[in-house]
């Protein structure tokens, strides 16, 4: 899905105005410092930078926000991921004895790639992804965002669009970003009801009782399987993907379904019909008594790269970090306007950069600031690189992670004022 | 011989106190002097334990009936605590109850000593003590559970009535053992999530906001967690004071070695490096890969891709049967190539962890071929993903059918069906081997991928080739034992005979296991 004004080629042209004028430092910054409540929790932390023709580097750290900005402007990375706090400075990680340079932290992460759907979906494959088969995403973070929420108790949740095909969140409460290993995969394991790969049909099975989580998860995917499976996928449309659904069911169910289906051909009053028959079901056995609920959950639940939950190490795709491939920016989501969420209308850094070429509106105005801003001449530069995102259509996706940096700024305030009164006390 | 009744006078307080009750933390170690024999024999004892455990767990339900009465019977086969019940006040044939509390406070001890080094070791000795912990305090009777939460001040955070009304339906949907009428004369326990994992993970108990509401029956989880975390420190702990230890020229060789028999052969030493070529893997993979390993071949040669899990365990068992790294790098790219990806991009993108695996890149650990174990139980297969173990990762009708394409006999599939069902998936690989091998019995127990190949090989008429592989890995075991006692000196010689007698017995056992 490259865009149709992005050229890959121009990448190496573009990063440098990205990165010199657009990028949101500050704010990229005040996040990863969390209001200095840790010391050195900035500096230990590993940012890694894929250069031109897939060069990777590592184990990069920056001591302040002036050495980050300086280094991305000088190597103009394509691809920027973020991985965990270290024990020491990650750029002096070959000075320190082995062994004692490890990770100590990260925010608690996930990553919902499209790819993993392809078992499901039968508008796209891979990469590819469209309108139709977005509302799995739209889904996913439903579900994800409200047991974070509801049922771990966190509260700093960012979703960001990946620039591709996926979302991440970044989970970055404090008692998050110290989950252990072993924590990080059982909230993984609790969250991930779609198991087994290409050598498992049925990936989803419920016992009885069904769990609060699970019921809470359900309520949500019936509200976007009608339109989702039913008309956009068209699961009981054609032979081949109602054989697929069929498949999923006790055999007893799925003979009399067949026979009835031939009569029927609407896919609302077939799925009806699934539902009539999973109610008898309920009555007479035990057994695959739940075979609707299950088919609901293995078309629409969603689908966890477990693994990059689970390591503290692992390193995830930044925020703003350009996706190559299709130039896009990888954007926070305000989940207020997730049903609206258009990934296609995601900026480009293509598009951002042309709109800064754009004759400036309101010209007068800022002039009068400019000579106030001569006083300072590194302010100016910073000012004028506030300004200049706002001129652009990333302007919103910025100010939305301000709202979520002022969100988490609320939460280290009483960490401050804590440690402030202890100092007094001496 | 004399050694227990003399002891026995000098019992400080604390001690008979200590083993007072059935179960123990393991808070305090033992402070009394043993001889080096009887050091040796006990750790001995509790690594066998610990090494059924391990694949008792892989075997059975953990606590099912089957799993419960062969740990039963092999506590008490080497003397450990399994009854209870038992108390010495009621007469009994064989050591008294006393002695085999003792025996499993000291085991417990001295195989700290030797698990506490690296990373891998501390967690597999966790994982066994937890195991067996998890057991033990099932076993007990209630007053005792609530005994031993009171000896070792265990106090957990109750709910109280007002909080538990509304919470009501979720408790009882969030667990099997709650059900409408137990719900009300309950305890719930409320703890942070973090102290409950398990319970968690399985989604078995009900969370919110962070908390777990606990049932009482299911307490062992929180008990576990604490055993857990205690056990993991004190291992930390213990390894700071190893260089003491160390120093002492009797014990290092002795503990350098019950650390190295866990994990049985590891199948990375290859002689016949390079005398596997290319062009005999395609056929080598119908006649003498494990299932596992034939599957991974296969969707290699249809997809010209495997992800990274498929990559890491197919990649390591050929590094196992002895692919040299540049064969391996163009095994790997020339099937590559073949799909999405160019040479260019392979030679950027993968071949980086090819030579990772041979330890040419990062840390240069020389990875070692994954076990039956490590293939069953770490990271199983998602979408897309051809790894893990189809005895244990495949839907039987899955596995019938590729039987049924590998030319299984109707007989035989239905056996291998009835042991996968069963969870002795590994029996099951077992007897896919005697099937296609046309052997009656296997004469050896499977627990690797490689060793299934090296068993093939023999099984087919390999000749000297395979002989001297089969040597190999002996020779590893003993190999770091022996570097050990070179550098304590020749003043250790009469120990070093007690060792060399003790390693033949272990490895003997090992072999058997």
């Amino acid at each position: 899905m490259s865009s149709p004004n992005y050229d890959s080629a121009c990448l190496p042209d573009l990063l440098p105005l990205y990165y010199r004028r657009l990028f949101p430092f500050s704010q990229y910054y005040r996040w990863l410092n969390y209001g200095g409540v840790q010391k050195n929790y900035f500096q230990n932390r590993e940012f890694s930078f894929t250069l031109k023709d897939d060069i990777y580097v590592r184990y990069q750290s920056f001591s302040t926000q002036a050495e980050l900005e300086k280094e991305m402007l000088k190597m103009n990375p394509y691809k920027i991921d973020i991985g965990a706090i270290y024990s020491h400075r990650p750029n002096q990680h070959n000075t320190v004895k082995s062994g004692t340079f490890h990770a100590l932290e990260k925010e608690l992460v996930f990553d919902i790639d499209m790819t993993d759907y392809d078992d499901v979906r039968s508008c796209c494959s891979a990469a590819d992804i469209c309108c139709k088969c977005w509302i799995l995403m739209t889904i996913a973070i439903r579900i994800l965002d409200r047991a974070l929420r509801d049922d771990f108790g966190f509260q700093q949740l960012l979703w960001v669009y990946s620039g591709r095909r996926g979302v991440h969140c970044w989970v970055c409460d404090e008692a998050a970003r110290k989950l252990s290993v072993a924590a990080r995969s059982a909230v993984a394991e609790y969250l991930s009801l779609v198991k087994g790969g290409d050598e498992t049909v049925k990936k989803v099975v419920l016992t009885d009782p069904i769990h609060p989580f699970i019921r809470e998860s359900l309520t949500l995917v019936e509200r976007y399987f009608p339109r989702y499976a039913l008309q956009e996928q068209d699961i009981l449309g054609c032979k081949e993907s109602v054989d697929k659904v069929l498949a999923l069911m006790p055999e007893d169910v799925r003979k009399e379904l067949q026979q009835d289906f031939q009569n029927e051909k609407k896919p609302e009053n077939r799925w009806k019909l699934v539902k009539d028959q999973a109610k008898r079901k309920q009555g007479t056995s035990k057994k695959g008594q739940y075979f609707e609920k299950e088919i609901m959950l293995q078309y629409c639940y969603p689908r966890l790269d477990v693994n990059v939950s689970k390591g503290v190490n692992h390193l995830l795709k930044s925020p703003f970090s350009v996706h190559p491939k299709t130039g896009r920016i990888s954007v926070p989501m305000d989940l207020k306007e997730l049903e609206t969420f258009d990934p296609f209308a995601v900026p480009t850094i293509s598009q951002i950069c042309e709109e800064l070429d754009r004759p400036r509106t309101g010209e007068d105005e800022e002039k009068s600031e400019d000579a106030k801003e001569k006083e300072n001449e590194k302010d100016a530069a910073e000012r004028r690189k506030i300004r200049d995102y706002k001129r652009t259509s990333l302007a919103k996706y910025v100010k939305y992670f301000d709202q979520f940096l002022d969100g988490l700024a609320r939460s280290w305030k009483g960490e401050l004022l804590k440690k402030s009164d202890l100092q007094k006390d001496f | 011989m004399q050694f227990p009744s003399r002891r026995r006078k000098f019992i400080t307080n604390s001690q008979t106190e200590l083993y007072g009750h059935p179960l123990q933390f393991y808070g305090q170690p033992p402070l009394e002097n043993i001889c080096l024999t009887e050091f040796e024999a006990f750790a001995v004892d509790r690594l066998k334990l610990l090494k059924t455990i391990e694949n008792l767990g892989v075997s059975y339900v953990k606590l099912s009936d089957l799993y419960k009465k062969k740990l039963d019977s092999e506590s008490k086969a080497l003397n450990f605590p399994y009854r209870p019940d038992a108390d010495d006040r009621k007469p009994q044939a064989g050591p008294s109850e006393y002695e085999k509390r003792r025996k499993d406070h000291i085991s417990h001890f001295i195989l700290r000593l030797a698990y506490c080094q690296t990373e891998d070791l501390r967690r597999w000795f966790i994982q066994q003590e937890v195991d067996l912990f998890r057991y033990r305090f099932n076993e007990l009777y209630p007053p005792q559970k609530l005994e031993f939460l009171h000896r070792n001040n265990l106090q957990y955070d109750t709910i109280s009535a007002e909080e538990k009304k509304p919470l009501r339906d979720k408790l009882v949907n969030s667990s099997y053992t709650v059900s409408g009428i137990t719900v009300e004369e309950q305890d719930f326990y409320k703890v942070p999530f973090q102290d409950a994992l398990d319970l968690v993970r399985t989604r078995k108990v009900y969370l919110k906001a962070g908390y777990v509401y606990i049932p009482h029956q299911d307490i062992v989880t929180i008990v576990l967690n604490d055993f857990r975390t205690r056990l993991s420190k004190a291992l930390a702990l213990t390894a700071r004071s190893l260089p003491a230890v160390h120093s002492d020229e009797r014990l290092q060789p002795l503990l350098n070695h019950l650390s190295h028999a866990y994990v049985g052969q590891d199948y990375s030493i290859q002689k016949n490096v390079g005398k596997i070529s290319l062009d005999q893997i395609d056929s080598l993979s119908g006649k003498s890969f494990p299932l596992c390993m034939r599957q991974l071949h296969q969707s290699l040669r249809e997809n010209h891709h495997l992800r990274h899990g498929g990559r890491m365990q197919y990649g390591l068992f050929l590094k196992g049967i002895g692919l040299s790294l540049e064969q391996a790098l163009q095994f790997w790219r020339s099937e590559f190539i073949r799909g999405k990806v160019d040479a260019d991009k392979f030679d950027k993108a993968y071949a980086y962890s090819v030579r990772h695996m041979f330890g040419k890149e990062g840390k240069r650990t020389d990875y070692t071929p994954y076990s039956c174990m490590k293939v069953i139980l770490s990271n199983p297969p998602s979408q897309g993903d051809h790894h893990g173990c189809p005895f244990r990762h495949s839907e039987p009708e899955l596995l019938k059918q590729k039987l049924q394409v590998y030319k299984v006999s109707p007989s035989g599939i239905s056996q291998i069906l009835e042991l996968v069902k069963g969870m002795h998936v590994q029996l099951a690989c077992q007897k896919y081997f005697e099937l296609t091998h046309n052997i009656e019995e296997a004469n050896f127990s499977l627990n690797h991928p490689n060793q299934y190949f090296i068993e093939s090989q023999k099984a087919l008429g390999g000749g000297k080739d395979v002989k001297r592989e089969t040597d190999a890995p002996h020779k590893s075991q003993e190999n770091p034992a022996a570097k050990g006692s070179g550098a304590a000196g020749e003043s250790a010689a009469n120990t070093s005979q007690g060792l060399a007698e003790m390693t033949e017995e272990l490895d003997s056992y090992f072999q058997d296991a």
